[in-house]
């Protein structure tokens, strides 16, 4: 498996993108000078005091003596757009704006640049310059996160605490796709040319199971590995190239280690639900139509991200941190927005370790039964009865 | 010693029982013919040998030893529909498949590249296995049966698809293997294969034993009681004989069970009739698959 062109692809294609990405921002940084357009808003001022602060940033606002002349401007495209300041204004905030685009909202620029020149101008005289360009200045707020001892916490949170974990979340869920169409479909032709027979007069159905659940594992962890030993390496350089929001990430010894927990289990426990799929399918192509209902629950913590970023000690999304299938990507997720309690770690990780072994148990009885029905499917009710059966 | 010991063995499935009660026994040194109807019970049977599914009630066991991980060493498998792995190439396939039965990686392919060259499929080697034709193949899965040394073979229909060169060369192959004192379970459909290279028989039916011994003593029991005769003139009515049933190339004599076929042949000679060929005639295995598969049993 690790020799096929599909697994290498996937396994370097992250860190190749990622360097690859890096590398094109510097180029197109260095070589290309971002053109800084002007916007031009035209104003009629029907109160009078606002003559002053037109230049706001890329919105160059342009004073015009009556509405007749403003939509002129408009017409002829002189201005984007133009706004009516009435005593309305004073009275109420509100500012009416008039403009040619059909637009959902009017955009953040102009209104951002509306706001400081109207703010601007009311203040005008009453404060000293430099306190009215703080006042039209963003709050800057610096979060400094604390232990209950009062110490300054290890982990920061913000944005860039998500930021991994949603990456990792994804890579998990790639890997488990990709790994386990190659074990379908492996198991699925060995079925189909009879060569199951051949393994089977050579070892054990528990030997053939443990085989591929961790050959799938190795090929997995070969693929964490590249992937967590490029990673602070690819952080790195992006933070010196290219800084900013970048240079906040930070990737944990602890985050890390339930990472690798976490890849590894999840990994097993699929492995083996697949190999219990390709037992009782009867090709590689059935065996195919059958996994997305399992590769759903790996993904579905992806659907309700928005959620679990929000609210991630929400009942639901504790019991999905607990529920084997969907603890991988919840916990990750889960990891990024908040302080997972140790205890739903803990209890998480034992039902994992407890579903792979249940599960090779099962699919000991299911691969025994089924591996050599050809031809014909079993129903789940006969899947259930061979279970019960000793 | 016995290579393989069946004992009273049982296998019932949910809606049919597939072997009832079966017992045999194979040989050092012999190619075992294991025949019957389609659904008699040998494919099941053949499972239960090499310990892939596990009998009801009943023993198996192999070199006088129940059946263990090193059991499986022993064994040889080349089921009816071959299928190998098509992407790998052919030596990576018969490497691998060997160092399952315990070989080591280093011995096993220097083996492997011997009976490639052995069998003239060296130039195929490194070859990907749908590369290859259906008779290549078969002959790479020959080498995967063979290459670890097994005591015991068994082989599933192992001619089919074979063209009559590499059919007979196989079979060669296989007869020194039995001349080597390996055991060979030979199940096929081919009653003429079965004839030519089988020693002992074990037929099957509806998941008992109806047939079970030499191959010979077994046409023996079944014999007409009646010659074969190639000649040259008139034969007219030769007293002694009821019935003159012509063949190919032959006339087939019927006796009336009171005239010896030396009674038969002095009065053929005395008529002046050139008698070429002159034996006692066996009945095709064919014939008494036939008539067997086609009786009611208990």
């Amino acid at each position: 498996m690790i020799t096929r062109t599909g697994f290498i692809i996937v396994t370097l294609i992250v860190p190749v993108l990622s360097i690859l990405g890096i590398v094109i921002y510097q180029i197109v940084s260095g070589a290309v000078t971002p053109e800084v357009k002007i916007t031009d808003v035209g104003y009629v001022d029907t109160i009078g005091g606002f003559n002053r602060y037109t230049q706001q940033g890329n919105v160059n606002l342009i004073s015009y003596a009556t509405v007749e002349e403003a939509n002129k401007a408009l017409a002829s495209q002189a201005v984007k757009e133009y706004v009516v300041i009435t005593p309305e204004y004073l009275a109420t905030g509100i500012i009416n704006l008039y403009t040619l685009e059909k637009q959902l909202e009017p955009p953040a620029e102009t209104t951002s640049a509306l706001k400081k020149f109207l703010s601007s101008n009311i203040l005008a005289g009453k404060i000293p310059d430099t306190q009215i360009t703080l006042v039209n200045s963003p709050l800057g707020v610096i979060t400094t996160r604390l232990t209950t001892s009062g110490e300054v916490a290890e982990e920061q949170g913000g944005y860039g605490n998500l930021l991994i974990p949603s990456i990792f979340s994804v890579l998990l869920v790639l890997s488990i796709t990709f790994s386990s169409s190659y074990l379908l479909a492996g198991l699925g032709d060995e079925k189909e040319n009879r060569l199951i027979e051949v393994l089977l007069s050579s070892v054990s159905p528990r030997q053939l199971i443990i085989g591929k659940v961790l050959g799938m594992g190795a090929a997995g962890l070969i693929q964490i590995v590249i992937w967590v030993v490029s990673a602070p390496l690819i952080l790195k350089m992006a933070s010196v190239s290219i800084g900013g929001f970048l240079s906040t990430l930070e990737i944990t010894p602890v985050f890390l280690l339930l990472f690798v927990v976490y890849f590894v289990l999840g990994y097993l426990v699929f492995a083996i639900i697949f190999v219990a799929i390709g037992a009782v399918t009867t090709s590689a192509r059935e065996g195919q139509q059958f996994a997305p209902i399992f590769t759903l629950a790996a993904v579905c913590p992806l659907w309700f991200s928005g959620a679990i970023i929000m609210f991630p000690n929400n009942p639901a999304f504790v019991v999905m941190t607990l529920f084997p299938l969907t603890a991988p990507v919840t916990l990750m997720m889960r990891l990024g927005a908040t302080e997972v309690p140790a205890w739903q770690i803990i209890v998480s990780v034992i039902v994992l370790a407890a579903s792979v072994l249940g599960g090779l148990f099962l699919t000991a009885k299911i691969v025994r039964t089924f591996l050599l029905m050809y031809g014909k499917r079993p129903s789940l009710g006969q899947i259930i009865r061979s279970l019960k059966a000793g | 010693m016995d290579t393989v010991t069946v004992d009273h063995i049982v296998k019932a499935f949910t809606d049919k029982v597939a072997v009832n009660d079966l017992s045999f026994s194979i040989k050092p040194g012999e190619i075992f013919g294991l025949i019957g109807p389609n659904g008699a019970g040998k494919t099941t049977t053949i499972k239960m040998i090499m310990d892939i599914i596990r009998p009801d009630s009943g023993e198996v066991k192999i070199l006088g030893e129940k059946f263990s991980e090193s059991s499986k060493n022993k064994i040889g498998y080349m089921p009816e529909e071959r299928g190998l792995y098509k992407k790998a190439r052919a030596i990576d396939a018969i490497v691998y498949l060997a160092t399952l039965k315990g070989m080591d990686k280093a011995v096993a392919t220097k083996k492997a590249n011997t009976l490639l060259e052995q069998t003239g499929m060296l130039p195929s080697a490194r070859k990907k296995m749908d590369e290859l034709s259906k008779g290549m193949s078969q002959l790479i899965q020959f080498i995967v049966t063979t290459i670890h040394d097994p005591q015991l073979l068994i082989m599933d229909e192992p001619f089919s698809g074979l063209d009559p060169v590499n059919t007979e060369s196989s079979k060669q192959w296989l007869l020194n293997l039995r001349n080597q004192g390996k055991s060979i379970v030979l199940s096929t459909h081919q009653m003429n294969q079965v004839e030519e290279m089988c020693d002992r028989i074990l037929m099957v039916d509806r998941g008992r034993a109806v047939l079970y011994g030499d191959l010979k003593e077994i046409k023996t029991r079944f014999r007409n009681n009646s010659v074969i005769l190639a000649y040259e003139g008139e034969l007219g009515v030769i007293p002694g004989v009821n019935e003159q049933r012509p063949g190919k190339d032959y006339m087939e004599l019927f006796l009336d069970g009171k005239t010896t076929p030396q009674q038969v042949l002095k009065t053929l000679l005395d008529r002046g009739v050139t008698v070429n060929r002159f034996e006692l005639a066996m009945p095709p295995l064919n014939e008494i698959f036939i008539k067997v598969a086609g009786e009611p049993h208990e």
